[in-house]
């Protein structure tokens, strides 16, 4: 652009990129229709059906492997529980080929993705940092430190455009992670490649014990995106519907060459930060109270109940299958991991290094040497 | 002067007559002949495109190769190198610039934490073929932030390949091996050698990636040196003869992993060593090549290993950086602290 253009340059488009003011909602917590659609499409039945049946199963997988972590059978347990319907109706609404970058919160969305349930806790059970095979359902590893998956997002989905591959990266991010500078980085990465990217700020009220109060002074953290150049939508996260509708029409975008779309979902998170935390030190037990209220798979039950789609014995059925999930990971999660020393040294380098092969023979004589 | 240059030219490409050119050249050279070999290798970073970078590394490259495969980024260090993790997940091998070495910094995590470990996190299920070239060291009368040997910084991560060419004939050779590497590495460019220049043939034939080689053969002490100091300690080779010093030169090439046989060969043979560095000295590679060669030469040796290393200071402004710097002078001083006395020099 030269500078004469640049001068006479206006602001053209602040409102087709700016979010709705209050979150857009499909359903309303009463299982009514929602009181601010926006411009979403309302999902067909099937795919409510399916939404339901997989908040299900990941409500009884976050409940077991919050046991388990009590147990001492995780290391630690990161609970998704309140943000069912983001974990649930954001990854449904990719289509195969695409790819998740989830974080340690973030168990449910891999296990919906359609990774083992034992593999998905293996970073958690501490087997090895991932336990998954991230080309197998095209999920990248689940990372800890907030928001550097979401350049890798950015890469890859930009490496997808290069190669005229119709694929789009789904990220998903915390209200925490918003402030880190890799978020920055990736909004500002994606607007300017216009990278088939989605990004999905899980808003779940707190880093941690730090309220969002404290984290931004932003008048909504969608609203950040059009900063970026980046379209962005605000809607009701424990609202399974417009949660999956919001994604999908972000990934539609993507992937006609529109770039990239920021989300962010309302939503809460109903257990401490980990098994580890004591919520109660930062926040009032009527605060949590009032957001099981609104509970996202109770919502969409009552909404499918009410329209036929849902009755007792399929909701028994669905219960049954839950405990069956439940009762496979717990065996699989009580046996001691059996992992090989030696391995250690394998996948530092594509082939170990001499150095790295004295040192596998120099662990191994010990282990040999200390066995009974 | 070096195995390097004495060997032939690679299969199917024609026979080359041995031409001046400098590092910087060589380095052009080398990505212009990666983009051409293999479609999926892409260079991105600031100015690398329409500017051709500040040093002129990608010179014409964005013109020959097109917007796709060569392209200006914003200016987000932590970005680009989190952007080409993401490309190498995706089928691409991404040649990424850092513009100063001091002004990598921004990107350390998404290096030391996710580029070097992704393929150990994933079983080795997830290669990451992406390069880092990062121009390095001082000596260029550069303000402050860009004169910083960060070597260290990266050595001490283990899952990356840290590489840095002494020469410009090495600097083809060695970038184009970092390009066809499986794993990450990081490069790093002597900036202070930029233009200097040798007579070479420029081959992608030559030392594996992580191999040492001996630049100058000698009898007395080994010379251990990289990147912008193989220069400098072949001059003080050249001036040692005066004092009737055989001074053996070993160029690290490879500062990780490090290429113990060939290193300890040489210390072993001359039982004298002395490692250079810009770096500062404390808990600066060298004290890894010391421990190194302490622990396995120790019978060897006729003296302790010393250093000649930056000082232990923030590097200083251009006006004082010579003072900073190890030259001809404190290398001699040095292989005479080498207990010649004691010795059967």
């Amino acid at each position: 652009m030269t500078n004469k253009a640049r001068l006479r340059k206006t602001t053209p488009d602040i409102d087709r990129l700016l979010p709705s003011t209050t979150p857009l909602q499909l359903i309303a917590p009463d299982g009514q229709p929602g009181q601010n659609p926006g411009g979403l499409t309302f999902p067909e039945p099937d795919v409510l059906v399916g939404l339901h049946r997989r908040m299900v199963l990941g409500r009884r997988f976050d409940t077991q492997a919050t046991v388990l972590a009590r147990q001492g059978r995780l290391a630690v347990y990161p609970s998704s529980r309140g943000q069912d319907a983001c974990q649930v109706a954001a990854v449904l609404a990719l289509r195969d080929q695409d790819w998740l970058f989830p974080t340690y919160r973030d168990s449910v969305a891999v296990l919906t993705r359609g990774v083992d349930a034992a593999e998905t806790l293996g970073l958690l059970r501490g087997d090895w940092h991932c336990g998954y095979d991230p080309y197998e359902h095209r999920v990248a590893p689940q990372c800890t430190p907030l928001a550097t998956q979401a350049v890798h997002a950015v890469g890859l989905a930009y490496a997808a455009t290069l190669q005229a591959r119709d694929q789009v990266a789904l990220v998903l991010l915390g209200d925490g992670a918003t402030s880190e500078g890799d978020t920055h980085e990736a909004l500002n990465l994606a607007g300017v490649w216009k990278a088939p990217v989605v990004f999905l700020v899980q808003n779940n009220g707190y880093a941690i014990s730090v309220p969002l109060a404290k984290q931004t002074a932003a008048p909504t953290l969608a609203a950040k995106g059009v900063g970026y150049g980046v379209p962005s939508l605000l809607v009701d996260g424990n609202d399974a519907a417009a949660v999956y509708a919001a994604v999908r029409a972000g990934i539609e975008r993507a992937a006609g060459s529109g770039g990239p779309t920021l989300i962010e979902a309302i939503t809460y998170r109903v257990e401490a930060h980990t098994n580890a935390d004591d919520a109660t030190r930062y926040r009032a037990d009527d605060e949590i109270r009032g957001w099981l209220e609104r509970d996202p798979i109770a919502r969409l039950e009552a909404y499918l109940r009410a329209g036929q789609l849902l009755d007792d014995a399929a909701a028994g059925r669905l219960e049954a299958e839950a405990e069956q999930l439940a009762a496979r990971l717990r065996d699989r999660m009580n046996t001691d991991v059996s992992a090989d020393p030696a391995e250690l040294f394998e996948h530092v380098y594509a082939r170990p290094t001499a150095a790295l092969e004295r040192q596998r023979e120099a662990l191994l004589a010990e282990l040999e040497e200390a066995a009974p | 002067m070096t195995t390097v240059m004495s060997r032939p030219a690679a299969s199917g490409t024609a026979p080359q007559a041995p031409a001046p050119v400098t590092m910087a050249a060589a380095l052009n050279r080398a990505l212009a002949d990666s983009l051409e070999a293999d479609e999926r290798v892409v260079v991105f970073g600031e100015d690398v495109g329409t500017l051709g970078g500040v040093f002129r590394i990608t010179d014409g490259l964005a013109g020959r190769f097109g917007e796709r495969r060569v392209f200006d980024t914003p200016i987000a260090e932590s970005g680009i190198v989190g952007a080409a993790i993401g490309m190498a997940m995706n089928g691409l091998v991404p040649v990424v610039e850092m513009q100063f070495d001091a002004f990598a910094y921004p990107a350390f995590e998404q290096v030391t934490s996710h580029l070097a470990k992704l393929c150990n996190r994933t079983r080795g299920r997830v290669a990451l073929p992406v390069v880092i070239r990062v121009p390095f060291g001082g000596g260029i009368g550069g303000v402050e932030h860009h004169s910083d040997s960060s070597e260290a910084y990266y050595t001490h991560t283990p899952g990356l390949r840290v590489v840095t060419p002494g020469t410009p004939a090495d600097a083809y050779l060695l970038l184009r091996e970092a390009i066809r590497c499986p794993d990450p590495v990081v490069f790093l460019e002597p900036k202070r050698r930029y233009w200097s220049k040798e007579t070479a043939v420029l081959t992608p034939e030559g030392p594996p990636i992580d191999r040492a080689v001996v630049r100058r053969a000698g009898r007395d002490v080994t010379l251990i040196a990289y990147g912008g100091m193989v220069t400098t300690a072949l001059e003080a080779a050249e001036a040692a003869v005066e004092e009737n010093w055989d001074v053996e030169v070993v160029d690290l090439r490879s500062l990780s992993p490090f290429d113990d046989q060939t290193v300890t060969e040489s210390v072993s043979r001359t039982g004298r060593a002395l490692v250079v560095h810009e770096a500062a000295g404390f808990a600066g590679y060298g004290a890894e090549v010391a421990a190194r060669l302490t622990e396995q030469c120790f019978h060897y040796l006729e003296a302790p290993i010393l250093r000649v290393t930056g000082l232990d200071i923030p590097y200083p402004p251009p006006h004082l950086e010579h003072l900073y710097l190890p030259n001809v002078d404190r290398i001699l001083d040095a292989i005479a602290r080498l207990q010649w006395e004691s010795g059967d020099a």
